[in-house]
């Protein structure tokens, strides 16, 4: 039993010849072989914080962060090697067996794993140590840094996935700890339900998902990513004839966790949770997940030969959330929901990069994106740490109050917004591009779509960062309480990250350097990119413009005003209702599916199961009852006493019921020898 | 050791328990003490031998009967002593006797009214007895007796122990103590069941001495099932009573009914036992008995089957949703649970059987521990009542977390046991035997996996309504609110370890099944 638990290695047979497509790429020796350790280190936290937490010295937290920053320096460490030589290495042991398929644990460490790892170290590092200043006096500290410390690690073991299953399981493992750190204050009902809805529109999209997974497997025969694109090269699966389905159902489960339309309703209520909590879930884990799915699968859904056209579905779902999503963001108060529905629209550049062809750079602003808007999310917690309020028409005039907070979130508005030279700029620019060229080479609807759409998403987001920043940190203070900076433990990692929100763009300018691209695209199979080569500069020059008419305007109508009826003066007749009620998805969801499903449906059903399916039942035991009354008047000894007690509905004693029931065992012995006996005769005759 | 491969060792996981039995019949009443004493240690020396096992079995040649003997019995009706195990029976056999000890240890200080118990643990000592015979016999009139030697004490034990309140009966309008309508009901239905199980039973002993002696016994009714010599009217109407009698037990829709009213009247440890033992006692003889010895029946009539699995799957998760008593709520999701199982079995293949078997095991220690935190709430609130409760997490901090543990292993999270019955029978739903209508089983696919999201509606929806939210004012100076015991802890740690082992490594359980399954699916439907 112990023989399987050895490694079983992978080495790559690199692909070159079919494809023309050179990977360069060593093993990664020893560093490779350990990588597990960026897995299981968080994991094995997880427990050590549940046991020992709250004995330690640092209560749990100081167990967490060293996680975080194990993660974050072999990540780096591992992403340095790769860009010197390249990493391609696959480890697994074997956990069962069925049928034909063996169900393994893995990790794999390829490119676009290490980015990942990379990612969740360093952000979920710097997130950690701002939570010790902004979870002090917590009633449930240290079980809060259990919760984080898996929520963490459930991602390391989705994107260390070298298959499908531990994918799932990764991806389940996730979504259960941001159950636990959304429902976080559960004494109050609406966190809880906000963590159930989160829980709940996840697992209506996992079932996407499952029968994705289960198709792709059964039909390429393995759960394995690389069996399966080496199956796909050597035309050896049945994947052609269900690869478009499998492909859909497997988005569908990447639209629930990356909160793309119609699955984004989760992700605004996530907010819930304590801030720490959702500058991590829309950073760097979770929402990430889908994206990273899509990327993981990228050969796959960029052959239309096994994908069929799921990718023009993936740009235009991408492409209307990253737009429509944006406008809701327009009429929030709550600074949070404002970063949260810009999260689902950023998440929706992403996601119609990759439907696009452009996959490093929709990958690229996934990293830059994490960096950025962890920052914003840290800075509105600073925020309503020091004013102690979510809401905006609480707020004003803090940029006096709490300068380093002040400039690092004017950094990540910058990045967000899309300002040379912050991180955003570069990738969502890149995106634009890309899907331009994509357009121009191959003019589909999809790609058109996704390409004017994302053009006035670049509006959108301007617009409602400079209604959040104006209302927030300019004007003069509104609120009650007395503002004041946040101390050093949280204003600290925002420098940090502003840092990564300022210059993480740099590791990929057109024609300088191209280091993120090599960094993702180190994979065992070929990826065919459809980008540009570079940033498509007249349309730079078209989309900064936008950007800045949008922060101008937006700035305008939202500046300092004296009283909250001015404030609130700007609205655009139809529209704003329709943003106010969130385009009445959730409550359609509400009212059309959970309600009458919960209700009628829920309460029909078991009125059924006792009325109608146990009529039958119950009947006979009636009948029954009402024989055995006639036979008792004939012969007491016949008919025991359990009808009787029972139809006098008298409490019997626990004593004369056992007497009771011992009459009925010899009965029961007695008619069951007797019904051997006569269906062996029976037997017998015939 | 020879002694103890042939026959011996099963034997006394089999028979100690009685033993015990016999032995606490003879303790005075009022030495309560030796009673938990003599039932404990049979417990344990039961457990450590069925562990012994698992430890000599041979798990390359896990399609093989191990450890067996077959000796002769009754002759008049050349029913033998026959008794093994495969890779099978094996993770049955072991759960069997871990939950009868951890059964044991939980009842050291949770007596349900009336006392009583020495006949308790003696009614548990025998149901052992009959749940692991069960396992092991290779003779179907062996197999057949052990079958209903468990009926009886279940019986007696809900009937006894049970819940007093008073209970009204729809239709029919009789008003009755819960407990007595629970037990006759369970009696009677399994009763029905097992009348037909056995008239199917003699038909094939009648019918194999067609083309050799007569035979009761299990493998070699197999190789003539096999041989095709059960066919036509009469392997339909032999395939029709052991459905009906496995079908009660399992239960499948439409014949689940017994089962929300047994498990909220029956004791603590009663539902415990039914949970995670009784009701796989069914879904094995689907497994040993049903696809073997009627394989050509089996597939004709497996869009049947899967069709009632997913209608329970459907039908028990929109039943919890409407439930305000933790324990019917739980009993219900085992409805739902036991139709992934079965589910599996339907499609006829080893991956689905796979998934069935380890769903088994699965669904034997999560929903036995959802029933053992269950009953000990109940206990210390005198309610079940989920309107109600609330705040638990504030009340008992520790039983929440387990309360919520074992919820999402209910859910089927990835990565504990629950996951993997769930997840491979949707599997091999989309790809049944060569034969199947793959339309309808891949709809049943697509039906059972909105299952799993309305299996997470109801237990999200429980732990809201139980765990979360500040606590009623009634339970705020409640002495009786303590949180775990030293015996829970016991008796429910070994589960949750269990839970998180085997959904982590399912070689625990697959490395015994896989290769006896392979070979089952073979040689019924030829390889």
């Amino acid at each position: 039993m112990l023989a399987s638990l050895t490694p079983l290695v992978t080495r790559f047979a690199f692909l070159s010849e079919e494809s023309g497509h050179e990977v360069h790429a060593g093993d990664g020796g020893a560093l490779a072989q350990w990588a597990w350790l960026i897995v299981v280190v968080p994991v094995v936290i997880t427990f050590l914080i549940v046991f020992f937490g709250k004995k330690s010295p640092l209560k749990g937290w100081g167990m967490a962060t060293f996680g975080m920053a194990f993660v974050a320096v072999y990540g780096a460490v591992l992403a340095w090697v790769n860009l010197q030589e390249g990493i391609l290495y696959e480890g697994a042991i074997e956990i069962g067996k069925i049928g034909p398929f063996a169900l393994q644990w893995g990790w794999v460490v390829d490119g676009l794993s290490i980015m990942m790892y990379f990612l969740v170290g360093v952000v979920g590092f710097l997130v950690f140590v701002y939570a010790k200043g902004y979870m002090k006096g917590d009633v449930r500290y240290t079980w809060f840094f259990a919760s984080f410390s898996l929520f963490a690690g459930g991602m390391l073991v989705l994107v260390s996935a070298p298959n499908l299953i531990q994918l799932i399981v990764g991806w389940e493992l996730v979504g259960v700890s941001s159950y636990l750190l959304i429902a976080h204050y559960w004494e109050d009902f609406d966190n809880v339900d906000a963590g159930n809805k989160a829980f709940m529109t996840n697992k209506v999209a996992d079932v996407g998902l499952f029968i994705g997974a289960i198709i792709m497997a059964l039909s390429a025969g393995s759960f394995q990513f690389s069996e399966i694109f080496e199956k796909m090269l050597s035309g050896q699966t049945s994947l052609a004839q269900f690869g478009f389905w499998a492909g859909l159902a497997l988005f569908i489960g990447a639209m629930g966790k990356s909160a793309q339309f119609p699955f984004h309703v989760w992700l605004p209520d996530a907010m819930a949770g304590p801030t720490p909590v959702s500058a991590l879930m829309h950073a760097a884990t979770m929402v990430t997940a889908g994206i990273y799915l899509v990327a993981r699968l990228f050969p796959f859904y960029q052959l239309p030969e096994f994908a069929g056209n799921v990718n023009a579905i993936i740009a235009i779902i991408g492409a209307i959330t990253l737009f429509f999503m944006g406008l809701l963001a327009l009429t929030q108060d709550d600074i949070k929901k404002v970063l949260a529905y810009s999260t689902v629209s950023q998440l929706g550049y992403m996601m119609a990069a990759m439907g696009v062809g452009a996959y490093s750079a929709g990958l690229f602003h996934l990293f830059t994106h994490a960096f950025f808007k962890s920052l914003l999310f840290l800075g509105a917690g600073s925020v309503i740490h020091a004013v102690h309020s979510n809401n905006m028409s609480d707020m004003g005039g803090l940029r006096k109050y709490m300068p380093a907070t002040f400039w690092t979130f004017m950094i990540g508005t910058g990045a967000l917004v899309g300002l040379f030279p912050f991180a955003g700029f570069w990738s969502k620019d890149e995106i634009i591009a890309s899907g331009y060229h994509t357009a121009s080479v191959d003019p589909t609807f999809a790609a058109w779509f996704m390409v004017i759409l994302s053009i006035g998403g670049a509006f959108i987001t301007a617009f409602y960062m400079a209604r959040a920043v104006s209302l927030t940190f300019f004007g003069d203070y509104t609120g009650h309480a007395h503002p004041h900076e946040s101390p050093k433990v949280m204003t600290l990692p925002l420098m940090g990250l502003a840092a990564f929100a300022a210059f993480a763009g740099f590791l990929n300018v057109p024609g300088v350097t191209d280091v993120f691209i090599r960094w993702v695209t180190v994979r065992a199979f070929p990826i065919v990119e459809h980008h540009a080569e570079g940033l498509n500069w007249p349309l730079v020059f078209i989309v900064t413009p936008i950007v800045l008419v949008a922060l101008t305007v937006g700035f305008w109508l939202f500046r300092p005003k004296e009283t909250q009826a001015e404030r609130d003066a700007f609205t655009i007749p139809v529209l704003y209702p329709l943003f106010e009620h969130k385009f009445y998805i959730d409550d359609f969801y509400m009212d059309g599916i959970i309600r009458p499903t919960m209700g009628p449906l829920a309460d029909g059903t078991l009125w059924i199961d006792m009325n109608i399916v146990d009529a039958v039942p119950n009947l006979a035991g009636g009948a029954a009852k009402h024989v055995a009354a006639a036979v008792n008047t004939v012969d007491q000894n016949v008919v025991d006493g359990v009808f009787n007690t029972a139809s006098a509905g008298t409490g019997a004693t626990g004593g004369f019921l056992r007497k009771a029931l011992t009459g009925r065992v010899q009965q029961y012995a007695a008619m069951s020898f007797a019904g051997v006996v006569i269906i062996a005769a029976l037997f017998m005759i015939f | 050791m020879e002694w103890f491969d042939s026959g011996w060792g099963l034997s006394l996981v089999v028979f100690l328990p009685l033993v015990g039995a016999l032995v606490l019949a003879a303790i005075p009443r009022a030495n309560e003490a030796a009673m938990k004493w003599v039932a404990l240690v049979t417990a344990i020396v039961t457990f450590v031998v069925s562990i012994v096992l698992a430890m000599r079995f041979d798990y390359g040649a896990a399609a093989d009967i191990q450890f067996g003997t077959n000796l002769p019995w009754i002759d008049a009706i050349s029913a033998n002593y026959h008794i093994g195990i495969d890779g099978i029976s094996l993770p049955l056999v072991v759960l069997s006797t871990f939950i009868t000890l951890l059964v044991v240890i939980y009842s050291w200080e949770h007596w349900p009214e009336p006392h009583n118990p020495k006949l308790l643990l003696a009614l548990v000592m025998i149901l052992a007895t009959g749940m692991t015979g069960t396992f092991v016999a290779l003779d179907l009139i062996l197999f057949f007796v052990f079958f209903e030697i468990v009926l009886l004490p279940m019986y007696f034990m809900i009937g006894i122990w049970g819940d007093t309140s008073m209970r009204v009966v729809p239709v029919v309008n009789w008003e009755i103590e819960l407990r007595l309508y629970a037990s006759i009901k369970f009696f009677l239905f399994t009763l029905f069941g097992s009348a037909f199980m056995l008239l199917g039973f003699l038909a094939l002993y009648f019918k194999s001495g067609d083309v050799g002696p007569n035979t009761f016994d299990i493998l070699q009714l197999s190789e003539l099932g096999r041989a095709g010599v059960f066919t036509g009217a009469f392997a339909f109407w032999v395939f029709a009573a052991l459905f009906l009698g496995f079908a009660v037990k399992v239960p499948m829709w439409p014949l689940h009914t017994w089962l929300p009213d047994a498990h909220t009247a029956a004791p603590t440890i009663g539902s415990v036992i039914l949970a995670a033992i009784l009701l796989k006692l069914g879904t094995y003889g689907f497994i040993r008995i049903l696809i073997p010895i009627l394989p050509d029946e089996a597939r004709r009539w497996a869009w049947f089957i899967g069709v009632l699995a997913v209608i329970g799957i459907i039908y028990g998760s929109l039943a919890c949703l409407a439930q305000n008593d933790v324990k019917r709520l739980i009993a219900y999701s085992s409805v739902g649970h036991m139709g992934f199982v079965m589910l599996g079995v339907a499609t006829m293949t080893d991956i689905g059987i796979n998934a069935a078997i380890i769903g088994m095991v699965a669904h034997g220690l999560i929903t036995g521990l959802l029933f053992f935190i269950a009953g000990s709430m109940a206990h210390r609130y005198h309610t079940r009542d989920m309107n109600r409760l609330g705040g638990q997490m504030l009340l008992m901090p520790k039983m929440g977390v387990l309360l919520g543990f074992a919820a999402m292993a209910s859910l089927g999270l990835p990565s504990l046991a629950g996951f993997w019955g769930e997840f491979m029978s949707l599997l091999a739903s989309f790809n049944p035997l060569d034969g199947l209508s793959l339309g309808l089983f891949r709809t049943l696919m697509v039906l059972a996996s909105i299952g799993t999201v309305m299996t997470a509606g109801y237990m999200l929806w429980m732990l809201r309504s139980v765990n979360f939210g500040e606590p009623a004012a009634e339970w705020l100076d409640d002495h009786n609110l303590h949180d775990v015991d030293k015996f829970e802890w016991m008796a429910w740690a070994p589960l949750v370890v269990m839970t998180i082992a085997i959904g982590i490594y399912p070689k625990i359980v697959l490395g015994a099944t896989n290769d006896a399954v392979v070979n089952l699916v073979n040689k019924a439907f030829g390889g």
